[in-house]
């Protein structure tokens, strides 16, 4: 970059029009906050606060709660995270301990294909695959064994929350191990000689030194993926029962955040339906707008240790 | 690393060797999950796409057969309308974080970039709905590709930061001292010294919203005959693909799996051309 004083006419332009543009995606983005909050303002005017906790949705009497929705959204994170952590961390650890460079670089590649395959599909295959497996296999064998329990019981439809879960643990594990690998990858020979030097078992080696050296991006990545799970839509709405209700039990239908937007968007024929829905969406972007920004800050703390 | 010849207790030698077997297994599960998943759109797609599927219209609920011609031709357009937008604000954008973002403000725009690659797609439907649709008053092929564009903008400006950042100093160095002028060294040396990577970052990148169908929904909407010029509703394969799915007949999921392997195979040749062209790059971001 040269300094001010050398520049031509061509290249102040160049600059300025580049400029332009850089400054062309912030505006988009305080475009977007500020259009949500304008279009949802009947809605907050409305109902203020208490539409976090109303848990009645019915349009037709004009009752708005978000509740169930949130509710939905979180049980079903949460159990993708159950899932795809282990799984994820798991496969990280063997790609950056066990395999060697070419292998792991080449099932990294595919774990990565499978973070390209577009959410529709991982709906339809929840549809026609994951869906009748839950009802025939997995719900009935886990309630006949753990059914007493109001997390497992009732009957099995097969569509519900642990299926959405289940789903969005297959759509979030390649975030978690590929940044995971990576951050593994970093941590230095050093670390992984010292403990060997004094005795470790590689495994020993693992988990007491490089697991927590490489602990902040590790979390990062965790919270990269919850970003990602919460705002997820197609797959979760094709497969959850969009029922707007709170069940204790995980095979019961629910209804996430996303999925009630994709669902009653296009239907909502007054203007506070429809504030209300985008009131919905604002709640969304700013939760992964802070998931997001945890993650970020972890993952930096991992690029310039203190 | 394996420590042979170090006479470890039995135990830490058993736990060693199962710790790093379910890590194994665990890796199995994960890459086989991509093989299951392919495996079920072939195996049931494979027998329902023909040639009607890609020449014809779709048919009245009830008679079978028909096709999803006009679905590939909106998202053909979607694609392209999403492209003219977003690749050029992306494209400078990064330009300008390589070249001259040295500062603040370079740190707020890629900070923009990170947040908007962070909105979940339904917001940027919702976006575009408020946007575009509620003042014109109908969904369109426009609308749906504005969703498309602005969600492409953020990968297009960090691949090509990403990229033109690996272009040495010293080669715009050399310009310098050629007395070539700032704006010439970046359009006619440092630009085509990354040609490859850029592209391939913006093919990437169409490649990762060809497939969304969240901020289509509501924008784009859908439609079962032909959608003429840019201003009225518009089928695309991933919404095709949805309401198909969802419906209860059994020759619509018989199309929406046809779909699914049109819209796999697309996106598998992207992902597995670009890789064969440049061995690094990161798909997950």
């Amino acid at each position: 970059m040269r300094r001010s004083s050398s520049l031509n006419w061509g290249d102040l332009l160049f600059r300025r029009v580049t400029l332009g543009f850089a400054l062309a995606v912030v505006g988009i983005v305080l475009v977007l906050a500020g259009s949500l909050v304008w279009n949802s303002r009947l809605a907050m005017k409305e109902f203020g606060w208490a539409f976090l906790w109303g848990r009645t949705w019915d349009p037709v009497a004009v009752k708005f709660g978000a509740l169930p929705f949130i509710y939905g959204t979180l049980v079903t994170s949460a159990v993708g995270l159950l899932i795809a952590v282990p799984l994820g961390i798991g496969t990280a650890i063997f790609l950056a301990e066990l395999a060697s460079p070419r292998i792991s670089e080449f099932l990294s590649f595919l774990v990565e294909l499978l973070a390209a395959i577009p959410s529709v599909i991982y709906g339809l295959i929840g549809v026609f695959v994951v869906v009748p497996w839950v009802r025939t296999v997995v719900s009935p064998s886990v309630s006949a064994v753990l059914g007493w329990f109001p997390l497992f019981e009732g009957t099995p439809y097969g569509v519900g929350l642990f299926t959405a879960g289940l789903i969005l643990a297959a759509m979030i594990v390649p975030f978690i191990t590929v940044v995971s690998r990576e951050v593994l990858l970093t941590v230095p020979r050093s670390q992984r000689e010292a403990a060997l030097a004094v005795g470790a078992t590689h495994w020993e080696s693992v988990w007491t030194v490089l697991l927590p050296y490489a602990r902040s991006g590790i979390i990062g990545s965790i919270f990269l993926a919850l970003a990602r799970a919460l705002g997820e839509t197609m797959a979760v709405t094709m497969v959850i029962g969009n029922v707007p209700e709170i069940s204790a039990s995980l095979f019961k239908p629910g209804y996430t955040m996303a999925a009630v937007l994709a669902n009653e968007f296009t239907e909502a024929t007054y203007d506070l339906y429809i504030h209300t829905l985008i009131e919905i969406g604002l709640v969304l972007f700013a939760v992964t707008f802070i998931v997001n920004g945890i993650a970020r800050l972890m993952l930096s703390r991992m690029e310039h240790p203190a | 690393m394996s420590g042979r010849g170090i006479p470890y207790s039995t135990v830490r030698r058993c736990f060693n060797a199962a710790a790093f077997t379910l890590t194994g297994v665990f890796a199995a599960v994960t890459v086989s999950t991509l093989f299951f998943i392919l495996g079920f759109i072939t195996w049931h797609g494979i027998s329902a796409v023909n040639v009607d599927f890609f020449i014809h219209l779709p048919k009245p609920v009830g008679e079978p057969g028909g096709g999803m011609a006009n679905a590939i031709v909106g998202t053909g357009k979607l694609l392209l309308l999403a492209s003219a937008i977003g690749v050029p604000i992306g494209f400078f954008a990064g330009v300008y974080l390589s070249e001259f973002g040295h500062n603040k403000l370079g740190f707020w725009v890629r900070y923009a970039a990170d947040l908007l690659n962070g909105v979940p797609s339904i917001v940027m439907g919702i976006f575009a709905y408020t946007l575009i649709v509620l003042p014109m008053k109908q969904f369109s092929t426009f609308a749906g590709g504005v969703a498309l564009g602005i969600m492409m903008i953020p990968i297009a400006v960090r691949s090509t930061e990403e990229f033109l950042k690996l272009v040495p100093n010293s080669v715009r160095e050399a310009a310098y001292a050629l007395g070539v002028h700032e704006w010439k060294t970046i359009v006619f040396v440092v630009i085509p010294a990354a040609i490859r990577g850029l592209l391939t970052g913006i093919l990437l990148d169409i490649a990762r919203v060809a497939g969304e169908t969240a901020p289509l929904l509501f924008t784009a909407f859908n439609n079962r005959v032909w959608s003429h010029g840019w201003m009225e509703p518009t089928s695309s394969l991933p919404v095709m693909i949805f309401t198909y799915a969802i419906a209860p007949y059994d020759d619509w999921h018989r199309q929406a799996w046809a779909g699914a392997l049109v819209l796999m195979f697309l996106l598998l040749l992207v992902n597995g051309g670009t890789r064969l062209l440049l061995p690094r790059r990161r798909v997950v971001t």
